[in-house]
């Protein structure tokens, strides 16, 4: 199915080789293309480490500046919740590895299932995450002019809760927008896109799913286990 | 068919075979194409607007520094016209003035390669500078910002104005810079033609290759440090803030992450540009190849190292500014070499003085100038005296201006013919280059002396003293503005006479994209090259193209 040779537009291509309707004109076969992208999501991954890098960075350095507060701010955390939504993250990246290698096995139909599966965790996590929200918003813990908790006694909590909430938030985001993207490879695998011969979408998702259960791996630490 | 268009020989250059100018005609084709060579032209057309405008605020700020006092504008536009100037130049202009112009359109064919790896990536990024650009400028027309371009805290987090609107558009910039260079990372990693192997490939692919490592590397943490302003200023978040436990002098820090390398982003590439015009117009293979390759990479690691020479006098340990001091002197080393190896590969060159090389002779000055006038800075003790005065103006201009314009000039009068297919007048481009290289030493040679007299920047009134050097550098702009206008001018004549047409190789160039006719055709090359000798092989090359005009 993937071997049908599609002259590109008329185009006078002096090399022979068979070309799948996958195959950008720019690109002699398909493992050169796919290499080609596999180096590209690798260097986007890169700016993903260096985005965060900077958030840890100011953490570490506010966290030395007040240890004291960072410890009490922490204990507002629900570490039960935090540790639950470990759990879905981590399991999401196994569903997430089944469904890379289901594709390259040719097994569409486990292929869609274990994205259905992955996108459903983060959904989860998402909700763990919105029932932590609105719990720190009743207490009043939040950022701005809207920090209403009389509680804190140690300067410096208020910055743990930026913290929270500006790591915690980027974070999010980019669970949303993984999901969104699973979203379309859910679309595209039921119109019967990809095949053993063409995965690398859900290929490179894998990818970007893993750094981001990554990166909450060390904001879990971070934020839950202050001491 | 392939057959056929092989068979194509120079000499029927002119001949009605579409180019990627006349194939597929039309504002549409042109607005969502993906032909590296047509993003190229649009972001070289864009980037000129833009330095058009940054040049005419320049020119406005120096007409209002004639005189001590209020000369033209008063004192709270002339903050939010040196802010302005400083955002356009920098983020709109100097950052993506090479890559982005002349790398899209060389890069690929210098490979052998039809496209870069990810072309709709490349008009994306395209889209993003103009949605970035409009941000960036929108917000200081619509809200005003005189926060200087390097917008630090606590004054960028508590004013009012376009500080907010300025940063998301320093962000989306920082995407569309990123997407330029991780294209470029994978394009050179993937596309090479068959024979081009990493020491076969012209430097200017290094210097790109350098530049698109730090452009992936460093430019995610401004996106990061824009954010957090953002948050800093929408949701009080307090990292910046000292009353709340943060720090101002962290955004400084992060700042600088950033912007020192960013420096580099826009020097290799203009380094990238004179590695190839200076072998050519000394008809001499490049001296030093490896040495000038790897000091690309070298200034590359080395100019994340350096930013705390920016924060001399921000309280920093002077522990911390005796290191950043010692990397800063080591960070000249590469810039050295390659100084020295062009110089080598001129000497006992037989050197044609056309118009690239003009430039190319005045970049080796003014960037020598700049280089070294960046030591003095790097000095710790030298710094405390001359922080944030005229001198650091002259400093970058000699480094920004004088050595990454200058080289992209240099760079523009190479390809120009390549890109266009037509040849400019020779002499006029001459007298171009004489009139920038005067107007711009006039210009800043000026503010070295204010500087080291105690002339603080971004002021808007000074003291008597200081203005016959004040009068002196504008006079120098104004000679400046003239040579770009005749620049300008020369250049786009051109392109209306057709009796200019440019052959394949109006230089005796050796790289692939001498090969192909100018304009090139849409797909680059109608079969896959193999290189069989050097980036700078000129008799080499000379060879193969008589083979090819008698076979």
């Amino acid at each position: 199915m993937s071997d049908i040779a599609i002259p590109a537009g008329g185009q006078a291509h002096a090399h022979a080789s068979p070309h799948s309707r996958h195959l950008q004109h720019h690109f002699h076969n398909s493992a050169q293309q796919f290499e080609a992208s596999k180096i590209g999501m690798w260097l986007f991954l890169v700016t993903e480490i260096l985005l965060f890098s900077g958030l840890f960075l100011a953490y570490f350095m506010l966290q030395t500046r007040h240890p004291q507060a960072f410890i009490e701010a922490h204990h507002h955390l629900d570490r039960s919740l935090g540790v639950l939504n470990t759990l879905v993250l981590l399991v999401s990246s196994f569903t997430m590895v089944m469904a890379v290698q289901s594709a390259a096995l040719n097994r569409i139909k486990a292929t869609l299932i274990y994205l259905y599966a992955t996108f459903g965790l983060g959904g989860v996590f998402l909700f763990v995450k919105y029932i932590e929200y609105s719990h720190k918003f009743h207490d009043g813990l939040l950022l701005g002019n809207l920090f209403s908790y009389k509680g804190a006694n140690v300067p410096g909590e208020y910055l743990f809760f930026s913290m929270y909430f500006v790591m915690t938030g980027i974070h999010g985001i980019h669970i949303i927008v993984g999901m969104g993207v699973i979203a379309y490879l859910i679309w595209r695998t039921h119109q019967r896109v990809f095949s053993s011969a063409y995965y690398t979408p859900i290929d490179l998702t894998g990818l970007y799913w893993h750094l981001v259960d990554l990166i909450w791996i060390f904001l879990f630490p971070l934020l839950y286990l202050v001491s | 068919m392939a057959e056929v268009l092989m068979q194509r020989t120079p000499a029927a250059l002119h001949e009605p075979e579409g180019n990627f100018l006349t194939e597929n005609p039309g504002l549409k084709n042109w607005l969502f194409t993906v032909d590296h060579k047509r993003i190229g032209l649009m972001y070289f057309w864009t980037i000129m607007t833009m330095f058009f405008v940054g040049g005419v605020l320049a020119l406005v700020l120096r007409t209002e520094l004639l005189t001590p006092k209020t000369t033209i504008v008063s004192a709270e536009v002339y903050n939010q016209l040196f802010t302005l100037h400083g955002v356009i130049m920098t983020f709109l202009v100097l950052v993506p003035v090479i890559p982005a112009t002349l790398g899209n359109f060389v890069l690929p064919m210098m490979l052998g390669a039809k496209d870069v790896a990810f072309p709709r990536l490349n008009l994306l990024s395209y889209y993003l500078y103009v949605f970035g650009a409009l941000l960036a400028v929108g917000a200081i027309i619509g809200g005003g910002l005189d926060t200087g371009w390097t917008f630090y805290t606590p004054y960028s987090s508590t004013i009012s104005g376009g500080v907010s609107i300025m940063t998301m558009g320093a962000f989306v910039l920082g995407f569309s810079s990123i997407l330029t260079g991780v294209n470029f990372i994978a394009t050179i990693h993937k596309l090479r033609a068959p024979g081009l192997s990493w020491y076969n490939m012209p430097l200017f692919i290094w210097g790109m290759y350098a530049t698109a490592v730090i452009q992936v590397l460093a430019t995610p943490v401004i996106g990061i440090t824009m954010v957090l302003l953002l948050m800093e200023r929408l949701f009080q978040v307090g990292i910046f803030d000292a009353s709340l436990g943060g720090d101002p002098v962290l955004f400084q820090h992060f700042f600088w992450f950033y912007s020192h390398p960013v420096v580099y982003i826009m020097i290799l590439p203009g380094m990238a540009c004179i590695s190839e015009v200076i072998p050519t117009f000394s008809h001499k293979p490049i001296f030093g190849y490896k040495a000038i390759a790897w000091s690309s990479v070298g200034i590359a690691v080395v100019s994340f190292f350096v930013w705390g020479h920016h924060m001399f006098v921000s309280g920093q340990s002077e522990f911390a500014g005796a290191i950043f001091s010692f990397l800063t002197f080591v960070v000249a080393i590469p810039s050295g070499v390659k100084v020295f190896n062009w110089l080598a590969t001129m000497y006992r060159g037989s050197i044609s003085l056309g118009a690239p090389m003009l430039y190319a002779i005045s970049f080796l000055l003014l960037f020598g100038i700049g280089g070294l006038t960046g030591l003095f800075l790097g000095t710790v003790a030298v710094d405390v005296h001359l922080h944030d005065t005229y001198f650091i103006v002259a400093h970058f201009h000699y480094v920004m201006m004088g050595g990454t314009l200058i080289a992209f000039f240099a760079g523009l009068h190479y390809w120009w013919p390549k890109m266009y297919g037509r040849m400019y007048n020779e002499l006029w481009a001459a007298i171009g280059c004489l009139f920038v290289f005067l107007g711009f030493n006039g210009t800043f040679i000026p503010q070295f002396l204010l500087g080291s007299r105690g002339m603080p920047r971004r002021y808007y009134n000074y003291l008597d003293q200081f203005q016959f050097l004040h009068v002196a550098s504008t006079i120098g702009s104004y000679l400046l503005g003239v040579g770009l206008v005749i620049m300008a001018v020369t250049l786009i004549v051109p392109l209306f006479r057709k009796r200019y047409d440019a052959p394949n190789n109006p230089w005796g160039a050796a790289s692939l994209e001498w090969t192909v006719s100018s304009p090139p055709p849409t797909h680059n090359f109608h079969h896959v090259p193999v290189v069989t000798h050097g980036p700078y092989d000129f008799k080499a090359a000379r060879r193969l193209e008589q083979m090819e005009s008698h076979s």
